[in-house]
């Protein structure tokens, strides 16, 4: 297990300290290592499926990371149901990226940096769903971000691209300080941080330490997973070159923050509170994402912004009981599919399009695109919820989930999921429009043509997912099934049933109809400028709802303000201060001008002849 | 002859060789300084073999008579804490003859005196924290001051005289107060029996709670100025603006921790009541020292002022363990001791390679050299990884353990502590954008990367960084056994988990 870890770990630092006498074959060596990572997971996942539920979960202890007093930390590993999701997801979709990458990259004089950055993600998001202990999941927590960080400003050059990268290091930062804080918690109330611990613990915790420890998880997971209130940095994040975006930007990374409450269930199953917040955070995010997704002209922004809003439903699925996890890990397993496909897609449409984002540059692009355009339908088909597709069967269970929550608060949940899927057809329909059919918007310089089989064979493995994951997990509720040791989900209270699932699926395929329809007549003719005179609701979806003013009248200039402030007061209250005492100290010593000569020397011997001249005063006295 | 007073007088050794050499033959000087320092480290390694893990109390120590009337002695011993400072200190001490080869030329007196003075500095650390003898430890305490204040005046840039003068003053001020503590201390002890210095015999005097109130303010306050703490802080962004590289490695890696290593030692063990009177107060002191510094760092506009802010900050972290009175927090501030250490000299290291190539000192000229620099731009990023603790690297073990340490007895505190997390990636990524990356600045095209010497000095403070972030163990099993000995002594113990109670 400890392989999974340290071999891309080790690839990468290989590749870095080596240097340019790598370039030849490190992305060869990069791939093939996270093929190993991929052929391990598939061997653990079978060897896991011979057991029997209970005993499918194996720890693995590597060495004794932290001990003191009562505080014992181990390197320690724990695959399970759960973590194995991931593996398989991070170390398939992870491999595929590292073969579509090898042709994407191909004319980056530093591709085999970027290898090494891939290899690395790959290993710290491994050991972010391996670690046995929060202080495990934070280092590969913390190691994503650096990735993160890495990638976003891999073409740092460009300073936008290097603040970009900065701004979601500090965003996430201030997540992490959550999940620091939600870990200083459990120390005090449990005296371990350990999953099993903690666990066991949560029973004789009382309320207000479990709903602080949820609140703190949740605000680790708005940081990584880009919710409100920290989803700013998604957007900028599109700075990175495009397979880091299917990778880490949409597949995996920003789901961390769904696998953490997945993980801590046993706090949020025992804090009423903490779900409350974890809901509103999902439906916020989910509405917020869809929004902003429908004014956006930059291809990758749009689908980032889908990105944040398909995270909010599944965030909003971990909040509603045990039954949520499972359907919250299902959206997440075939988001990962089409996601990364769509954003593959739109990498292969910028491979073409000599790295224009502006989907108002593109049009009618099928007939020369013809692999791109299918694969990108299909995860169109998905995302949407179309049946027999892979959304279908895990944003229709949430929302009919939502809907069963019951009373006020289902309407309002189950209202929320199905007004957003609704935006989702909308703006995903706009893309593809807008990308593929119409007229042709481009420039005479631009040639676009189909990419190499490296990138499309990559797009149409995912492509397939986005077809057949969702029946396939859900086939015998086998994902329901398979994570039931982890989440409990047969104890689960909200097992009625308010609505039936075909009510639901047909409602909400009467919102994608809606949707897609008022996209596609809207978009019948494409200006290739964005017009100016649009509706306020419009505005402020370009400016992704003010986000960035918000955050700059509230936190940045403030910030700047106080430092400086800070600054003045150190120069001129503080060390001036001390530097008046000095001179006060200066005009006295006047007197005793004699003796300073202005040498150091003979301030220093001044001061040795004291010292000793007073040793030997008091020696003389006693003696 | 004992194994530490060894350790202590290799340095010496080193020091009178460097007087009967040639003063012209700089290199000559050099080479012998690297090995004065290089035996020094085996002799220091050698300790580190024949010390016993896991055993409380001073090994190797030794004792002589020095003023017998006042039972004044050479009194020195080592426990798991002193020996990782003093480790800390024999290792930097040649990473900073190698890696600022040629920070010594230019400066006012000789290439000699510069290495002279280095290596007198380097016995007075290794002593200082072997001194078991409360007098000795004072006496150290103030002759350090001599080389330090010489190094800064003598060798270095810009308003050097004032800012060794600066030095000299706010220090010699601490130690006025300390002197008279430690006279207090004395006739107390004459006056329970019979006179001592001695560390341990001390923290068995019965004191009265207002006589130790005084008594631990005349400590603290001289080892807040030195560690420093806010606001007894603005003689170090001067020390270090004008001082070399080297300097500053050894004033805020090594010198400053005296500071923080007598809170522990002293303050701590000698009085344990007026450390739980203050302990509060310090609390707050050290989390204004943490914000005040990241905030300073942000708005700096010189590397070496914006890396002593920084520091700044990070001492507030250890103050913060240390008060808070709990295994975690004092075992994690004194990890965290040696972690700065390192973790400084590579900002300083790396950042006085790029203020030599460049000839500024001013971040706003650094740019873009992440390109063309590709091996020093990676140190330097990994060098301001490890200040904003990392996970993985080292620095990141000992702030998670001084914050959890502290959460456990003051979790409000540790919780405000935790904005110092947010702020250090400010200040750390601000750096490395406006120097590493973005376009490359006029006059940075020729800019060479890190020649062999240069990867000679900087690769064990990195492979230091990484080793102790992943395993450290080792560390920790050195200094574990001191921390419950110094918790012992102050009478506290850790609180223990509320659930379930």
């Amino acid at each position: 297990m400890v392989y999974l870890i340290a071999l891309p770990l080790l690839s990468a630092a290989l590749l870095l300290v080596l240097g340019r006498i790598a370039d030849k074959w490190g992305h060869l060596l990069a791939t093939f290592i996270s093929a190993t990572t991929f052929a391990i997971g598939v061997a653990e996942f079978f060897s896991m499926h011979g057991q029997s539920g209970g005993n499918r979960a194996v720890t693995q202890k590597v060495f004794e990371w932290i001990a003191v007093g009562n505080l014992k930390v181990d390197a320690s590993l724990l695959l399970d149901q759960l973590s194995i999701c991931f593996v398989l997801l991070i170390t398939g979709v992870g491999t595929l990226i590292h073969i579509y990458s090898i042709a994407y990259m191909e004319h980056d004089k530093d591709r085999r940096r970027f290898f090494a950055y891939l290899n690395l993600f790959i290993a710290a998001m491994l050991l972010l769903v391996l670690g046995d202990s929060y202080l495990n999941l934070y280092v590969g927590w913390e190691g994503v971000g650096l990735a993160s960080y890495l990638l976003i400003g891999f073409w740092n050059q460009n300073p936008a691209y290097a603040v970009a990268a900065k701004k979601a290091f500090i965003a996430n930062r201030v997540g992490d300080v959550g999940l620091s804080i939600a870990i200083m918690i459990s120390f005090a109330q449990f005296g371990t941080v350990s999953f099993v611990g903690v666990k066991a613990g949560a029973a004789h915790a009382s309320p207000v330490a479990l709903s602080a420890i949820g609140a703190m998880l949740l605000l680790a997971a708005a940081g990584k997973s880009a919710q409100f209130p920290l989803q700013s940095w998604l957007g900028d994040a599109m700075a990175g070159p495009t397979p880091v975006s299917a990778l880490i930007h949409a597949a995996t990374m920003v789901t961390a923050g769904v696998y953490l409450i997945t993980r801590s269930n046993f706090i949020f199953d025992a804090s009423s509170t903490a779900r409350i917040l974890v809901v509103t955070v999902g439906v916020i995010t989910l509405l917020f994402g869809a929004i902003v997704g429908t004014a956006k002209d930059d291809i990758k922004k749009a689908l980032a912004a889908s990105t944040m809003s398909q995270i909010g439903y599944m965030i909003l699925a971990t909040g509603l009981g045990p039954v949520g996890y499972a359907f919250a890990i299902m959206h997440l397993l075939t988001h990962g599919f089409f996601k990364a496909g769509m954003f593959l897609g739109a990498g292969s449409v910028m491979h073409g399009m000599e790295d224009e984002v502006n989907m108002r540059k593109y049009g009618g692009l099928a007939r020369l695109m013809p692999i791109t355009a299918v694969t990108f339908g299909l995860g169109y088909l998905a995302i949407l919820g179309v049946p027999p597709f892979a959304g279908f069967y895990s944003k229709d269970k949430i929302i009919e989930t939502a809907f069963n929550q019951g009373g006020g608060k289902g309407i309002l949940l189950g209202g929320a999921a199905l007004i957003g899927a609704g935006i989702t057809a909308f703006y995903m329909t706009r893309v593809v429009v807008l990308t593929f059919s119409g007229a042709r918007r481009w420039k005479d310089g631009a040639h676009p043509h189909e990419s190499s089989i490296l990138m499309w064979a990559p797009m149409v493995v995912l492509a397939i997912g986005s077809v057949a994951s969702g029946f396939l997990l859900s086939f015998g509720s086998s994902l329901v099934n398979w994570l039931q040791p982890v989440v409990n989900a047969s104890n689960a209270v909200g097992g009625k049933e308010l609505m039936k699932p075909l009510v639901v699926s047909l409602l909400a395929l009467v919102v994608v109809i809606l949707g897609a329809g008022y996209a596609i007549t809207k978009y019948r003719t494409v200006p290739d400028v964005a017009p100016e005179k649009v509706s306020l609701f419009t505005k402020a979806a370009r400016k992704d709802l003010y986000q960035d003013d918000l955050n700059d009248a509230l936190l940045v200039k403030p910030g700047k303000a106080l430092t400086l402030g800070l600054v003045a007061t150190d120069n001129y209250v503080i060390d001036g201060a001390v530097r008046l005492v000095g001179w006060v100290l200066s005009e006295i010593s006047d007197v005793l001008r004699k003796i300073q000569n202005g040498y150091v020397r003979t301030y220093a011997l001044i001061m040795l002849a004291g010292i000793f001249i007073g040793a030997l005063i008091i020696w003389v006295v006693t003696a | 002859m004992n194994l530490l007073t060894t350790t202590i007088l290799l340095p010496l050794l080193g020091t009178l060789a460097l007087a009967l050499a040639p003063r012209g033959n700089t290199r000559l000087i050099k080479i012998i300084a690297l090995i004065s320092s290089l035996v020094t480290l085996v002799s220091s390694l050698l300790m580190l073999t024949k010390y016993k893990f896991g055993v409380t109390g001073f090994q190797l120590a030794s004792s002589h008579s020095w003023f017998k009337v006042f039972n004044i002695n050479y009194a020195v011993g080592i426990d798991g804490l002193a020996l990782v400072l003093i480790l800390l200190t024999t290792v930097l001490v040649p990473i900073v003859v190698v890696g600022g080869w040629n920070e010594a030329e230019g400066g006012r007196w000789s290439v000699k005196t510069f290495y002279m003075l280095i290596l007198a500095l380097e016995m007075f650390l290794v002593a200082v924290f072997a001194a078991t003898d409360l007098f000795l430890f004072y006496v150290i305490f103030e002759v350090m001051l001599i080389p330090v204040y010489f190094l800064i005046g003598g060798y270095g840039r810009g308003d050097r005289a004032a800012a060794a003068l600066k030095f000299l003053l706010y220090s010699l001020f601490g130690g006025l107060l300390m002197l008279a503590a430690v006279i207090g201390l004395f006739v107390i002890s004459l006056r329970q029996g019979h006179g001592s210095f001695d560390v341990t015999t001390l923290s068995h005097l019965k004191i009265s709670h207002n006589t130790q109130d005084w008594l631990f303010l005349g400590f603290f306050i001289a080892f807040a100025i030195k560690a420093p703490l806010f606001p007894f802080h603005t003689w170090l962004p001067a020390a270090a603006r004008s001082a070399t590289p080297g300097t500053s490695i050894l004033v805020l890696g090594v010198l400053d921790k005296v500071g923080t290593y007598g809170m522990i030692r002293f303050c701590l063990t000698l009085f344990p009541e007026a450390t739980k009177t203050f302990a509060p107060y310090i609390i707050v002191l050290s989390l204004l020292s943490i914000i005040y510094g990241a905030f300073l760092a942000i708005g700096q506009k010189d590397l070496n002022s914006l890396i002593a802010f920084t520091s700044i900050s990070h001492f507030g972290f250890i103050v913060l363990g240390i008060f808070a009175l709990t295994s975690q927090g004092i075992t994690g501030a004194s990890l965290y001791m040696v972690n700065h250490g390192f973790s400084t000299a590579a900002l300083f290291l790396v950042g006085g390679w790029m203020v030599q190539r460049r000839k500024s000192t001013q971040v706003e000229d650094f740019g873009g050299l992440q390109r063309i620099t590709p091996v020093m731009a990676w140190c330097f990023f990994i060098a301001g990884l490890s200040a904003l603790a990392l996970p993985g690297l080292s620095s990141f073990v000992s702030e998670f353990l001084v914050l959890i340490g502290t959460f456990t007895r003051y979790p409000a505190a540790a919780v405000i502590g935790t904005l110092g997390i947010i702020l250090a990636a400010l200040y750390v990524l601000i750096l490395v954008q406006r120097s590493l990356h973005g376009p490359l600045q006029e006059g940075n095209e020729e800019t060479p990367d890190l020649n062999w010497r240069e990867k000679v000095a900087i690769a064990p403070v990195i492979l230091a960084l990484v080793l102790l972030g992943f395993y450290p163990k080792p560390a920790i099993h050195l200094i574990d056994p001191a921390t419950s000995q110094i918790m012992l002594a102050a009478g506290a113990s850790d609180p223990t988990p509320l659930a379930g109670r």
